[in-house]
């Protein structure tokens, strides 16, 4: 799996960073995502497919590619 | 288009009972994704019900909330149009760089760090009114001893005000809310009364800042050279309290009411606490009863469901009915406490989603996990057909959640 995230949609609402808190986080400044893991291992695969699915700016990519 | 199509609809739509969805949400969704409707105020709007036709417009950043526009359709009929026609819509940017400057400024106050970091004081509040409650003696109502308090107290703390005022904050955010319970000038002297207080407490902050957002914004606007006005500031504070307030106190006696209103449902979660995030989340998606929906005005033609709509358009915006759309959400019509992923649109979408959503589930799932810890034999104290919807406009919510343990 390999995480892209779009900082120019993103709207800091913080909901990856509650579902997912190992694969995102929030820059301070603002709350724009910052991706801590783009190509999280299989423990951390389903919530960050949950994090990617419920942002509500839909400013996380994922490609299931290796 | 056909017959149907033409209907007018009275909005908002009437429910059956006040946990259950209107009868026309399914006929809507499958027949008429684009529907005309009549708000209370007699101005038309196109209702949108479905999850793919509500997320599209929600997320596109073209459409926003330009409701000052002359032909753009009013809420309700009262002079002022309420409160989000007067000081906070003029004084606050409402889209494009301004709007967004102005988010990111407020995002670092709503993060999911800092707002994690809040728990141990919003457990503390949870249980403070839990034991006050517990003290009083069943049967309770749950909406006025812990739903209503519980976020204007949260709110009060990020923006630095003592507890002795959280009364007064708890007062006017009602007032600011219900739009057809007070009159106009009731509501015009509490406005007065709010921006009195906030001109005080702004000026004491500038002298003595201290932990809290309005400190924070003062700093760091003035750092960047472009400092926010104290109208600003006040503006800001009333946007805060009155999206941050109703919205989760009713939240919070709606997901209690679903969750006891199927009692195998609050057995789950007593015996298995991991269920708290995602039962938040269903509580969330299942609310059939959230309120109007949101609005959007289309300053350029638009393509949604196949349909034409032309600039100058309101768009009505029903997340609720989105968050039951079979299309989107497998057992659409049925509460699935584990639910994941669960996409589900209570918090709007796109650049304008809820600022505050992080903290809104922070307080949802630390109020459920005290409730959970303190009253496991929590019940409803009448069967669930019996609750009675609130009257009012903005905020779908109940009259009170009688519960008795």
């Amino acid at each position: 799996m390999k995480i892209t995230v779009d900082e120019e949609k993103c709207c800091g609402a913080g909901t990856c960073v509650l579902t997912a808190p190992d694969v995102f986080d929030q820059r301070d400044e603002d709350g724009v995502v910052v991706l801590l893991d783009e190509s999280p291992g299989a423990d951390l695969q389903a919530s960050a497919r949950e994090a990617a699915s419920t942002c509500p700016a839909q400013a996380i990519l994922l490609s299931e590619r290796a | 288009m056909s017959e149907a199509d033409e209907r007018v609809l009275d909005y908002p739509l009437p429910a059956p009972e006040a946990l259950e969805p209107p009868a026309e949400w399914d006929e809507l969704r499958q027949r008429c994704p684009v529907s005309r409707a009549k708000l209370p105020s007699g101005d038309e709007v196109a209702l949108l019900t479905r999850y793919a036709d509500v997320k599209q417009v929600l997320s596109d950043d073209r459409f926003d909330r330009q409701l000052n526009q002359p032909d753009a359709a009013r809420l309700s009929d009262t002079d002022s149009g309420g409160v989000f026609n007067s000081e906070m819509s003029s004084t606050l940017p409402q889209g494009g760089e301004g709007h967004l400057r102005w988010r990111r400024l407020l995002n670092r106050w709503f993060t999911a760090k800092r707002t994690n970091a809040l728990r141990p004081e919003i457990a503390g509040m949870a249980e403070q009114l839990i034991d006050e409650m517990i003290a009083s003696g069943h049967p309770a109502d749950l909406k006025a001893g812990l739903g209503f308090p519980l976020p204007v107290w949260v709110i009060c703390d990020v923006l630095g005000v003592p507890s002795d005022d959280r009364d007064r904050f708890s007062r006017w955010s009602d007032m600011f809310l219900n739009l057809t319970r007070f009159t106009g000038e009731e509501v015009k002297t509490a406005e007065r009364e709010f921006f009195e207080y906030m001109r005080d407490h702004i000026t004491a902050k500038r002298e003595d800042p201290g932990e809290d957002v309005l400190s924070e914004l003062i700093a760091a606007t003035a750092e960047e050279g472009e400092p926010m006005s104290d109208k600003q500031l006040a503006a800001t504070g009333l946007g805060l309290l009155i999206a941050g307030h109703e919205t989760t106190a009713n939240m919070i006696g709606k997901m209690v009411a679903m969750l006891l209103a199927d009692r195998d449902r609050w057995r789950a979660l007593v015996a298995d606490r991991t269920l708290v995030r995602t039962a938040v989340e269903e509580s969330l998606r299942f609310d059939a009863n959230s309120g109007l929906g949101t609005v959007r005005y289309l300053g350029e033609d638009a393509d949604v469901a196949g349909v034409e709509l032309p600039r100058g358009t309101t768009v009505m915006c029903s997340m609720a009915a989105a968050n039951r759309d079979a299309e989107a959400f497998e057992g659409a019509a049925e509460m699935d406490l584990s639910r994941s992923p669960n996409p589900h649109l209570a918090f709007g979408a796109g650049v304008h989603s809820c600022l505050g959503q992080a903290l809104a589930r922070t307080e949802l799932q630390v109020t459920l996990e005290v409730l959970l810890e303190k009253l496991p034999t929590l019940e409803l104290a009448v069967p669930a057909e019996q609750l009675r919807q609130l009257e009012g406009l903005v905020v779908g919510g109940l009259r009170e959640v009688p519960v008795r343990w």
